[in-house]
């Protein structure tokens, strides 16, 4: 097992590369550089081009790329991301600071799905073609289609704007200093309801389809056939041999779904002024804010590549059929 | 005397026969309800042509207008209402000719292909969203011929702003009191042909990337994939982000950003069918035979191979099209004069408090575009390969 980690281990460190040579010749590719693209931003045409030249020279700007590419990964591997064009504060500040933000809307909102998912799976697979199963199913594919922002939008209508039940955004209350510990937490999670929720929905509809159908698959497996004629009860066979086995394959589900839920969290932080990455993407993408694109661009895909290891991890740990040696089957 | 009776009954027959190709040439689909055969595309036929009449009649001075304008979008539809009449007349006539003449029709062999639209065409749900994703396209097409007022059309907007739905304004009206069923219609070019062709670029690239890594094997597929594994890292909407944050977001530049971010998806997928397809017979035997790699990768694996990628095609134009409104929504996308609905819903988001129909309405329509697109693909699924339960997309 261990071995199979560090293979895995192996494995990410390419790929890290590949992401951060990716996003450096991304953000190379754009017409004239970024001192061109800030000055334009800055309305500064009137600066003198020598200070211009100077700028350029202390950003490394002057060099040949492949030179700014060799200093550029040296200065990130040391977790030197630059300094904001905007803030003018180092980046990494600036994501650390929103970094657990987006964690708590996006690890919420995957157990939140995965929870909801797993028992209208179960549900809809116990009662095969019923109408219940028949509903269940099209109403996934439904939520499954309906874009997450429209969807917050509306319930910030409902909820929020009519009704009164729930914040409209923000992470919490503008009086949040002055109230009790528990106040606290329930202000918090009052204000985590919608977001989670609308994120969270679309892929719990999606996992609810996926447990569905890997549950029928394991029904008709042998051993739930001799676990039935052992005469247990239908409420152990399921939930004792059927749906342990089914569940593994959901782990991988999970790891797939976070480059997901990170996307659909951009709009989501957009719509509820949540400070966390998406937000500080889209504004640096408004002020042409470099450092801060690339930065946030490669956190959420390490990000990513750290949740897919972990899935990874758990399936092999969890299904001890695997043998680490032997591709496993997707 | 006889044979001039058989002559004059002739002469009959064929003036009879003359009158139902005149109606069918008139009212399409009349010789088929007439005989009826073929009922369903008689109906069809007669209702395409009854919508096409009363378009005409309702829309003529704007029609007869496009004749004087130099409007390009006007043109295509022009160009569209006579091609896709003269689309009808044509199979009319050839159909009730056919008939006529007691044609004896070949017997369809049930190839794969035709197998498959067979268990689509029962599919009831996949064959309604078929037709609700031709309808938007009409629409998107039609969209000068169809808008009540003019999309960017602003006067005197203290008394037009924000008036609710009504008959005049079946959407309301937004900020600047533009009519928003106007504006839909228009957004819904934008988001259709950017959603169609991304997907296309990114079928096409995909297809041939993963097609060449798996048939190749070994050291070229190994780098090949790694560079798909890197790309599949990114999370879609952050990656969008950079580029348009690099790029200007025009139309053009949105369908390229989309197409050459989403083939990643595409030749995974399809590597792993020709991984299994080449170690199919056939593809030994075109081996065997000394055919070029070309030829077989392009005649042999990527037909057998590509029923999947089809179904997936279907749900990447869903989530292009999200992804576009996604981006329009944050403001960074396709920009504000061009309505597209992800820009429609971000007005709507300022307004909420005030007017709710205008977020309400472009969602609403952008739901259900992605949600007719996520049928079809369900349904292409079930129709290609009825065995498979779910597969993985995302």
């Amino acid at each position: 097992m261990w071995r199979h980690i560090l293979k895995r281990l192996a494995q990410a460190i390419p790929l890290t590369w590949g992401i951060l040579t990716i996003t450096f010749f991304i953000s190379h590719m754009a017409p004239g550089d970024p001192m061109d693209m800030y000055m334009e931003e800055q309305r500064q045409r009137q600066v003198d081009p020598e200070i211009i030249e100077l700028l350029r020279q202390k950003y490394g700007l002057d060099l040949p790329i492949h030179v700014q590419y060799v200093r550029w990964l040296g200065n990130v591997i040391k977790g030197d991301f630059g300094e904001s064009f905007r803030y003018r504060r180092p980046v990494l500040d600036l994501i650390a600071e929103r970094i657990p933000y987006t964690l708590q809307l996006t690890l919420l909102a995957l157990l939140f799905s995965t929870s909801l998912g797993i028992i209208i799976g179960i549900v809809s697979a116990v009662k095969q073609y019923s109408a219940l199963d028949k509903g269940v199913t099209l109403g996934s594919l439904i939520i499954y289609s309906i874009p997450g922002f429209w969807l917050a939008l509306m319930l910030v209508l409902v909820f929020s704007v009519y009704l009164g039940w729930l914040p409209t955004s923000q992470t919490r209350s503008m009086d949040y200093e002055f109230f009790s510990l528990g106040e606290k937490i329930f202000d918090r999670i009052w204000h985590l309801i919608l977001p989670v929720f609308v994120l969270g929905l679309g892929s719990a509809a999606y996992k609810a389809r996926y447990v569905r159908n890997r549950l029928l698959e394991v029904l008709n497996e042998e051993y739930i056939l001799s676990a039935r004629a052992r005469g247990l009860k239908e409420k152990m066979v399921i939930f004792k041999h059927a749906l342990r086995n089914a569940m593994i394959p959901l782990v991988t589900i999970l790891g797939l779904h976070l480059p997901a839920l990170l996307s659909g969290s951009v709009l989501i932080e957009s719509i509820f002024a949540w400070p966390g990455m998406g937000t500080l993407a889209v504004g640096a993408v408004g002020g042409r804010d470099y450092p801060v694109m690339m930065a946030t661009l490669m956190i959420s895909a390490i990000l990513t590549i750290v949740g897919n290891l972990l899935a990874d991890i758990t399936y092999v740990a969890l299904d001890p059929r695997v043998s680490y040696e032997k591709k496993k089957p997707v | 005397m006889s044979h001039w009776i058989q002559e004059y009954r002739m002469k009959r027959k064929n003036r009879f026969k003359k009158l139902i190709l005149f109606g069918a040439f008139v009212l399409p689909g009349s010789g088929h309800l007439l005989f009826k055969k073929n009922v369903k595309l008689g109906i069809h036929l007669m209702t395409g042509t009854a919508a096409l009449i009363l378009l005409v009649i309702f829309r003529w001075y704007r029609i007869i207008g496009t004749f004087e304008s130099k409007a390009f979008d006007h043109w295509l539809a022009v160009l569209f209402i006579i091609l896709s009449w003269s689309a009808m007349v044509f199979i009319s006539v050839k159909h009730t000719y056919e008939l006529l003449i007691d044609k004896i029709k070949k017997p369809r062999i049930k190839t794969p292909l035709v197998l498959a639209s067979r268990r689509f065409r029962e599919n009831k749900l996949a064959v309604i969203s078929l037709y609700v994703i031709c309808f938007f396209y009409l629409i998107a097409v039609l969209a000068p011929f169809l808008a009540t007022h003019d999309p960017s059309a602003i006067d005197n907007v203290l008394e037009t702003r924000y008036q609710s739905p009504s008959w005049e304004h079946p959407f309301g009206t937004d900020e600047y009191g533009r009519d928003l069923y106007s504006r839909a219609l228009y957004g819904a070019r934008v988001s259709l042909s950017v959603g169609f062709m991304a997907v296309v670029i990114a079928i096409t690239i995909g297809t041939f990337y993963g097609s060449i890594a798996g048939y190749f094997g070994g050291f070229i597929d190994n780098i090949m994939m790694r560079f798909v594994d890197v790309f599949i890292a990114f999370p879609t909407f952050f990656l969008l982000l950079m580029l348009v944050g690099v790029f200007e977001a025009s139309i053009v530049a949105m369908i390229l950003i989309l197409g050459l971010t989403s083939w990643p998806g595409t030749a995974r997928f399809i590597r792993g069918e020709v991984l299994s397809l080449k170690e199919k017979q056939f593809t030994e035997a075109a081996r065997a035979i000394g055919l070029p790699h070309r030829t077989i990768i392009f005649r042999h694996l990527i037909p057998n191979g590509i029923s999947p990628v089809l179904v997936s095609a279907a749900m990447m134009v869903s989530s292009m099209i999200y992804y576009e409104a996604g981006l329009s929504f944050l403001g960074i996308g396709i920009r504000p004069p061009t309505p597209t609905w992800g820009n429609m819903m971000s007005a709507g988001r300022d307004a909420l408090l005030v007017a709710w129909w205008v977020a309400l309405f472009p969602g609403g329509i952008l739901a259900a575009t992605m949600l007719s697109f996520n049928l079809l693909a369900d349904g292409l699924r079930d129709a290609f390969d009825p065995k498979v339960l779910m597969r993985r997309f995302l």
